[in-house]
This record gives C-alpha cells, structure tokens and sequence, in this order.
C-alpha cells in the first residue's frame, strides 16, 4: 500500500488564525472562550462560546478580506469562509500549486463540515416567511451546501482530482483526514487536500444544542473557565468554530518534490456505536475498536502510543472514553500522555478531528503535549497522564486522534514521526 | 446622469466589485463586467429592491447592459 504524509497545515481557530499561532498559545493554556459576541446571546441558555478572534489579520486576528474578496464572500456562509482560509494556509505551507495538467488531474479536495451553512439557511428561511420567496439570493444553495468548500477550492486552485465532503458531525474532520488518506494509497490521487470547517455559533446552533442538553450553560461569568474536560465540575462542552486543514501527500511524490514532512499517517480506525443518537454506550467499546482498528493498519501495539488527543469535549462522556483507552493499553497505560484540547479551543464540531489531528502531528514534530486546562480535580483516577494546566514534554513518537460524533459514529487517526 | 442611472450604477459596483468608470451604457454585466449567470440574476433582484418594481424573467433576460439595466427602470418606474 502507498504511503501517505502530511506535508502542509492550515487552521483556522478560536485562539487564532493561523497554526503557529494557534499552537503557541494552546501550549500556554490559554482558552478561546468569551461571551458571544456574533449575535444577542442573552436570552438563551448558554451565552458563551469560543469565538474565531475577528480583527485586521495582525497578531494572528482573523481578516476575512484576507482570504475571500468581499464580493465572493458575502456569497457564503462563513463556514467557508473559514475553510478556504485553512486550505489556503495548507496549500502555501506545502509548496503545493501546480502549473501543469496532470499534476492537478492528481490533486483532490476532501474538506467536510458537520452541519455547514446553518445560519445561512436559518435567515434566508426567515427572509421566505417574511419577504416572500422571490427575496432568495441565487447564492443561497451554493453559499450553505457541505461540499461546496472542495468545490471553491478547486476551482481556485484548478485542482481536478476527487472532489468529495466527509458529513459525520463531529468526526468529520477525522473521517475527511482518513477517508483523504485511502484515496491516496488506493492511488486515485497522489495529493488531497483535506479537514473540516463549521460555523455553528447562531442562535439556532447555539438554541438546538442547548436543547441537546449538550452545551454546558452555568459559566457566563467566567466562560474561560467552561471547558473543562475530565473535571468533575464539567457541565457540558463549549461551542467553537473555525476550520482545519491538511495536506495529505504520498511518500515518494512529497520526497521527490523535497517537500517538508510533518508525520506519515499510519493508521486510522472507524466503528459505529449501534447504541443510540447523541449517547456513547457505558463502555464505549466503539471507540475502544476504532482505535484497535486503527493501530491494525499502522501495525502498532497500544503500548506504542505515546500521545492522545482526546475527543474529550466536556461532558460525561470524557471518562467513558478515557475507560476505553485505558482497557485498552491495559498495563501500559502509565506510559501514555492524553489531553484534551478542546479545553482551550472549545468544540469545533464537524472541524474538530481536523484541528486536533494537526494538533497530533505538531505534538510529534515539537515532542510536547498540548495541556488540558481547568483539569482542577478530576472526575476520576486514572493512570494516564491527563496533562492538568501544563504542557507535557516528553518523546512523542506516535500520536493518535480521537473522534465521535452524534449518530454513534467513531473514528481514530494515528501520526508517525518519519525519520 | 440620471438619479436611476447613478443608483443602478451604485449596485453594480458594490456587487460585482468593478471599477465605476467601467459601468458605461453598453458595458455587458457578463462580457464586460465579470459577472457570471447567478450574478444577473441577484442584480436584478437588487434592482428590484432598490426601486421597487418587479422584473418578471422574461424582462430580466433582456437587461443585458448597464444601459438596457436604466432603460428598463426608467420606464418601469415612469
């Protein structure tokens, strides 16, 4: 099978635009929530989320002229938006922009987004009801469909190879960095650009959520304080937004341009829960098998990893998956470091697994774990190293990514370190 | 120029982002002015809008140019 590694990165996140400074302040543990700003939260109840910081692209701000002229922009929900930004960021990072035919025919685009233009949808219904139908914008459909992020990509870029869209809520990101990856060693590309985008933070996401019983709503006055994984005085997982991105590449094609390799993906993992909509079953043995499975591809043993970015989103559900890991590395889960970094950023939903997997291989290339933070006191003991309010360093060979999404749906990517 | 032509004018540089000496009469929106089939389609709503009129598709499919664009509201509005 055709070897796949990760050769560009782009992030869009509550803590900043761009990866590098994204990832500078996640190992400061800092937190990326504030009370929303975007639209009159009062009313609801949960009036806190991790905003994307807006501002004139400086300091890692977020400048939407910066990535779409103003004209194409008002054309698209801003989940989008966020999505060409990363891709963007990707594509540069890699040294990727191909001038001849058959190396675009080669590229594809896998970027999914878990709910994608909700807002959109939400206001041009409105704009029906009170203003008629005749009102609706040409742009409305292609401005809110999931795919259409690939779409715009590849026409911006001319890349003419598979053009597809992960939709599996909050394991999209993770299912698009996979699913991207076995095109890749199927040899139906040699190059797939690849992650998730979501822009959930409205009053329908934020009211339909809530009504999930999902959102943790007893923070508004110290909302930095919310996202608190493992702690016992977690209350429910914070919205985020933003968009994550990867460059997959096969290893001979990425060697021969002497391109820049961050880490090979090894292995990935998926499983359905068959249990119920919005819950994990007690023992989670679905995550349990998506990371057996996914460590089956990469021939590893569990003993082999060394870190795990938790889906870890701040709810029950933290220590049923931390239950799964640790039966899983049975006696040897002492030597693994796991953290959520959901803590800072909040949850990203349908971009999560893309933001945390660019996380894992940064985690592989700086040999430090990004902190868990406002892990005051944990729910539970555990034997793995959680990394309470600090990052961890240590030797980070082998690093995997976990995420879940409603439906039952589970899905694990393991990085390699490629020497 | 005329109120009308100055507002039509003021819309389509907003929307399909050109430079205002480039709206002239027989400027094309899709020959002359970049725009594609889904853009004429939201102009004539903002023209719509903004004078509040209605162009049923069969007109709409006639305004081609900045110029047809004030001919038909001039006379819509008249």
């Amino acid at each position: 099978m055709r070897r796949v590694v990760v050769t560009g990165l782009g992030m869009v996140t509550p803590l900043a635009c761009g990866v590098e400074h994204t990832w500078s302040r996640l190992l400061e543990g800092q937190s990326g929530a504030g009370t929303i700003t975007r639209f009159d939260a009062g009313h609801l109840a949960t009036t806190y989320a991790c905003e994307i910081p807006f501002g004139d692209g400086s300091d890692g701000t977020f400048n939407p002229d910066d990535w779409m002229e103003p004209k194409e922009r008002r054309k698209v929900d801003d989940f989008i938006l966020y999505g060409i930004s990363a891709a963007e960021q990707a594509v540069t990072d890699a040294g990727w922009t191909p001038e001849d035919e058959e190396s675009r025919v080669r590229t594809g685009v896998m970027i999914g987004s878990g709910i994608g233009g909700l807002n959109t949808i939400a206001e041009t219904a409105l704009l029906v009801k009170e203003r008629g139908p005749r009102r609706v914008s040409p742009f409305f459909i292609p401005g809110a469909l999931i795919n259409l992020i690939s779409g715009q990509v590849s026409i911006k870029y001319g890349f003419k190879g598979p053009n597809h869209a992960v939709v599996t809520a909050c394991s999209t990101g993770a299912h698009a960095i996979g699913d991207a990856s076995r095109l890749i060693m199927m040899d139906d590309a040699d190059v797939m650009i690849a992650g998730g985008a979501e822009s959930p933070i409205s009053e329908l996401g934020i009211a339909g959520f809530n009504a999930c019983r999902a959102l943790s709503t007893k923070r508004g006055n110290e909302p930095e304080m919310a996202s608190r994984p493992w702690d016992e005085d977690r209350d429910g997982f914070v919205m985020g937004e933003g968009a994550g991105v990867v460059v997959l590449e096969e290893y001979e094609h990425a060697m021969a341009r002497g391109a820049k390799i961050y880490a090979e993906v090894l292995g990935y993992g998926m499983s359905g829960d068959a249990y119920h909509i919005t819950a994990p079953p007690p023992d989670h043995e679905g995550a349990e098998r998506a990371m057996r499975a996914a460590l089956r591809h990469a021939k590893l043993k569990p003993s082999d990893i060394d870190y795990l970015n938790a889906h870890g989103t701040s709810t029950m559900a933290d220590t049923i998956e931390l239950g799964a890991v640790e039966r899983m590395m049975g006696d040897d889960a002492d030597r693994a470091t796991m953290s959520s970094t959901k803590s800072s950023i909040g949850h990203l939903l349908g971009a999560a697994g893309a933001v945390e997997s660019i996380f894992s291989v940064l985690a592989i290339r700086d040999q430090v774990a990004p902190p868990t933070i406002n892990l005051d006191t944990p729910s539970v003991q555990s034997p793995i190293h959680l990394a309470p309010n600090a990052k961890h360093e240590r030797e980070i060979k082998v690093a995997l990514s976990n995420s879940f999404g409603f439906g039952g749906t589970n899905a694990s990517l393991v990085f390699g370190k490629v020497d | 120029m005329s109120d009308v032509a100055d507002r039509v004018k003021k819309i389509v540089v907003e929307h399909l982002g050109v430079e205002e000496d480039k709206v002239v009469d027989n400027a094309s929106f899709i020959d002359d002015l970049g725009a594609d089939s889904l853009d004429t389609v939201e102009l004539v709503m903002a023209f719509e809008e903004e004078f509040g009129i209605e162009i049923p598709d069969d007109a709409a499919e006639t305004i081609q140019t900045f110029g047809d664009a004030v001919k038909f509201i001039n006379e819509a509005a008249a």
